[in-house]
């Protein structure tokens, strides 16, 4: 006997099981920094530690001790760089060959990988992949959070640039599955902002949300009509933030400091306290006209001079950029610059004075940022947590930030799904062989805008086996693409002339294969197997409340169909149910709830008997003939 | 990789009842709940029109295609079905792709009007007959192929834009036109007109990036 009594604050379950739950919050995985919030009757709060901080730098230190993540682990790049990986964000779901280098070296210390698939990075002696690490910064988050609402928290709503390409999110939701946390949903950064800024201010019409953080910029157009969020339309670089403003003071650091100082070396380590350095000085003139200071390496520092301006010019081409795809946004959904209602800031980058007077010179009017720019991202996550497991009047309608498509003959791309298409969305096209007995056949699927498959991105290879052999040119195979709700991917295939599925093997070009996550999950979490298990027991008795309340249902409708012993050994069954999906024994509850389905087998006969009776009477035979199918 | 167009019929009134997965009683044709448990049913093969509750017609009233649209998506979207069954999760993202299929294809004249046309048993729809059978049309395009090709600066892609812009809005009446009277050769044939325009207009988009390359670029 588990439980025998439940205890729920009145009106906090309004789903059934709710109340066993932990909390579901909203985690805003950034990277430069890092919060949790949680919303409760839609007031949401960022969670915060002792001394009231809400956000956890990303950064992590892989000391000898285990890894430490945050303010800590930022203090230790001083002393012990090669320790401390930072903006893990920037390599999610990339190659090696995307790193940026800065005077030669690169910020982080690539290890070399043979599949060339997604990047790993050395790091205090040991070779972790961009998954882990931000595995340990999503468990400092939910540490965080867990200490500041006194309570366990499974579940989570993720946020992401809504340009991150598919290997990016799949890369994202790996690191909470790695990290213990169930993701209710991932959901495109600017439109949690969105959320968060409409239900403070009930705003009806166009709205654009600019949203330059430490490594991405995303541009997101939306129509707010009457609690529904629809995304018209986005854009971004996954690969432009204020990263990119600390590289080009660090640059200009690091070419001054081999002008002062003969044989001057620049290394990963140097890279990294050169960046911490550049970006002191960013944030420092974005309040001040000048900065001087220090770039103290190898005891022999240099001194140097920045001036607002200086800096601006550096600066001007990445905002400039900024622009131009606002320029395109707004061009894909047809809408002029000043038919926009309001601009919302948000991300660090933001703070910027260039890129606000860039912003209000593009739109002709002072842009919105009465919300931290900080913390608007994890408040709409946290409301969005709210909404998917407590219910809300709100709606998110997103879309597909980059075009999906298949690589055919040449090396040209077949689009299926074109970017800005709401979803989920699923679309299928139709294959044949090319050989007599063909048996398998290869499938390279790509995402981005341009023609060529070698200019878009490769998201990986899918191998279709198990196709019947025939001669060539019979077969035909139909690949369905469907992207859901959280905007990841997935392919399915079957050959239609025999009805046989085709088998779907994936091999991601910048992901984590089945096994690697397995191997993950097993070293890093000793639990992992018991989450997994009591995930099951919650799918089980979700489904079993479901069937029970469903008989219960039709019992109320139909019971007449049924005599005083049948209906007597149906709503034991139902109790039956009940009673086992109050335990925690999964076998006994699937069982209950199977029993339960042949038990109500009859009724439900009985039930489709008269309804078709029912639609039938008084019509004539060949006029209800089945129509096909 | 032609499909052959099925005539896609709306259900018979007279349909009879399917069976709900959930309680296994009977549920009307084309319900999205079931009456009886309440439990979210498959989207079924109904056409976009009858999906959203529209008149099957050209003429489409945006705003309530929009109201319909989102009323729908309230009650079907995977969001609300967050913490229910996988199969009920499922079943939701399936209704909810069959919506946005709906109001994609809808919302766009273009796409309405093959859509329509396939509908009405149109063979050749514009959208997949990649053939320009209409001489006129043909030597019109290559003409304004021609100029967009030697066009020196944005002024110049924009003239070809906004004569593109007027000639569409006029191939866009005329498929009104063609439906309102059913003549649905005209209709194709003002389809095969805008589709051309349309493909016109968006490639002079790119070419206006090419003429005006912006100094921000790098």
């Amino acid at each position: 006997m588990a439980q025998l009594l439940q205890i729920h604050e009145p009106g906090e379950t309004p789903l059934p099981h709710e109340g066993d739950r932990g909390a579901a919050i909203g985690i805003d995985l950034g990277t430069t920094n890092s919060l949790a919030a949680l919303s409760l009757d839609q007031k949401p709060e960022a969670l915060r530690d002792v001394h009231g901080r809400a956000l956890v730098p990303s950064v992590v230190a892989y000391s000898p001790d285990g890894p430490v993540v945050g303010a800590d682990a930022r203090r230790m790049l001083l002393d012990q760089p090669e320790l401390v990986v930072s903006s893990v964000k920037r390599l999610m779901g990339r190659g090696a060959a995307d790193i940026k280098a800065l005077a030669g070296a690169l910020p982080y210390e690539v290890a070399p990988s043979a599949d060339g698939g997604m990047v790993r990075i050395r790091v205090g002696g040991r070779v972790l992949s961009p998954v882990e690490i931000s595995a340990d910064i999503l468990r400092a988050v939910r540490a965080r959070a867990e200490d500041a609402l006194g309570q366990s928290v499974d579940r989570a709503v993720i946020t992401v640039p809504a340009y991150f390409d598919d290997a990016a999110r799949t890369a994202t939701r790996d690191a909470a599955r790695l990290a213990g946390l169930e993701v209710l949903r991932l959901v495109n950064e600017p439109t949690a902002a969105a959320l968060a800024y409409g239900l403070d201010k009930h705003s009806e019409g166009l709205y654009a949300i600019y949203d330059l953080g430490g490594g991405t910029f995303d541009f997101s157009l939306l129509r707010l009509e009457k609690g529904v969020f629809q995304v018209l339309a986005t854009g971004g670089d996954a690969a432009l933030g204020g990263d990119d403003f600390d590289h080009a003071v660090a640059a200009r650091l690091l070419a001054e400091r081999a002008a002062q100082i003969a044989g001057a070396t620049v290394d990963t380590s140097r890279v990294k306290l050169a960046l911490a350095t550049a970006r002191l000085a960013k944030e420092c003139l974005s309040s001040q006209d000048e900065w001087i200071g220090m770039l103290d390496l190898d005891d022999r520092p240099s001194r140097h001079h920045l001036a607002r301006a200086e800096v601006e010019t550096m600066i001007a081409p990445l905002v400039a950029r900024t622009i131009e795809i606002c320029r395109q946004v707004l061009e894909d959904a047809a809408v002029a610059p000043q038919d926009v209602q309001g601009v919302v800031l948000v991300g660090g980058s933001t703070r910027v004075p260039l890129v606000r007077r860039q912003v209000a010179a593009f739109f002709g009017r002072e842009p919105l940022s009465d919300i931290d720019p900080d913390e608007v991202v994890a408040l709409g996550a946290a409301l969005q947590a709210e909404a998917l497991t407590r219910g809300s009047d709100t709606l998110l309608l997103d879309v597909t930030p980059l075009s999906l498509g298949i690589e055919t003959m040449g090396g040209l791309v077949e689009k299926l799904i074109d970017r800005n298409t709401p979803i989920p969305v699923a679309k299928a096209q139709e294959f044949t062989t090319y050989q007599d007995g063909q048996t398998a056949m290869l499938i390279h699927v790509v995402q981005g805008e341009r023609e060529m498959v070698d200019q878009c991105r490769s998201l990986g290879r899918f191998e279709l086996h198990g196709i019947p052999p025939m001669v060539a040119g019979a077969a035909r195979i139909r690949v369905s693409f469907a992207v859901d709700a959280d905007g990841l991917l997935t392919v399915s295939a079957a050959e239609k002339t025999t009805g046989t599925a085709a088998r779907v093997e994936i091999r991601p070009s910048y992901g984590l294969s089945e096994d690697e996550m397995a191997t993950m999950l097993a070293d890093s979490i000793a639990n992992a197997k018991a989450d997994m298990e009591r995930r099951l027991l919650v799918e089980a008795r979700v489904e079993a409340t479901r069937t029970a309340k469903a008989v219960q249902a039709a019992l109320a409708a139909d019971g007449e169909l049924l005599d005083a012993a049948e209906r007597a050994g149906l709503e034991r069954a139902i109790a039956a149910v009940e009673q086992a999906a109050a335990g925690g024994d999964r076998a006994a509850i699937v069982a209950a709830a199977e029993a339960l389905e042949l038990e109500s087998k009859p009724f439900a006969e009985r039930r489709m008997d008269r309804g078709i009776r029912t639609a039938l009477a008084g019509k004539r035979v060949d006029a209800v003939l089945p129509t096909g199918e | 990789m032609t499909e052959a167009a099925t005539p896609t019929t709306n259900a018979p009134a007279t349909a009879a009842p399917l069976r709900c997965w959930s309680c296994g009683g009977p549920v009307a044709s084309g319900a999205v709940f079931c009456a009886t448990c309440r439990a979210v049913q498959p989207p079924g093969d109904a056409d976009h029109f009858a999906r959203l509750g529209l008149p099957r017609a050209f003429a489409l009233d945006a705003a309530e295609l929009d109201r319909r649209y989102f009323a729908a998506q309230r009650q079907l979207h995977p969001d609300r079905f967050a913490t229910r069954s996988p199969r009920e999760r499922a079943i939701s993202q399936s209704q909810a792709v069959s919506l946005n299929d709906a109001y994609e294809t809808l919302k766009a004249p273009l796409a309405r009007a093959c859509y329509l046309l396939k509908l009405e048993g149109v063979a050749r729809t514009p959208d997949q007959d990649h053939t320009i059978d209409d001489p006129a049309l043909l030597m019109d395009q290559m003409e304004r192929r021609e100029a967009l090709g030697e066009a020196a600066d944005g002024a110049a892609v924009q003239r070809i834009v906004a004569a593109a812009d007027a000639d569409a809005r006029d191939a866009l009446a005329a498929i009104a036109r063609a439906f309102a009277r059913d003549d649905l050769a005209a209709a194709a044939r003002e389809t095969t007109r805008l589709r051309y325009l349309e493909k016109l207009i968006e490639d002079a988009r790119l070419a206006r990036a090419r003429v005006a390359p912006r100094q921000a670029a790098g």
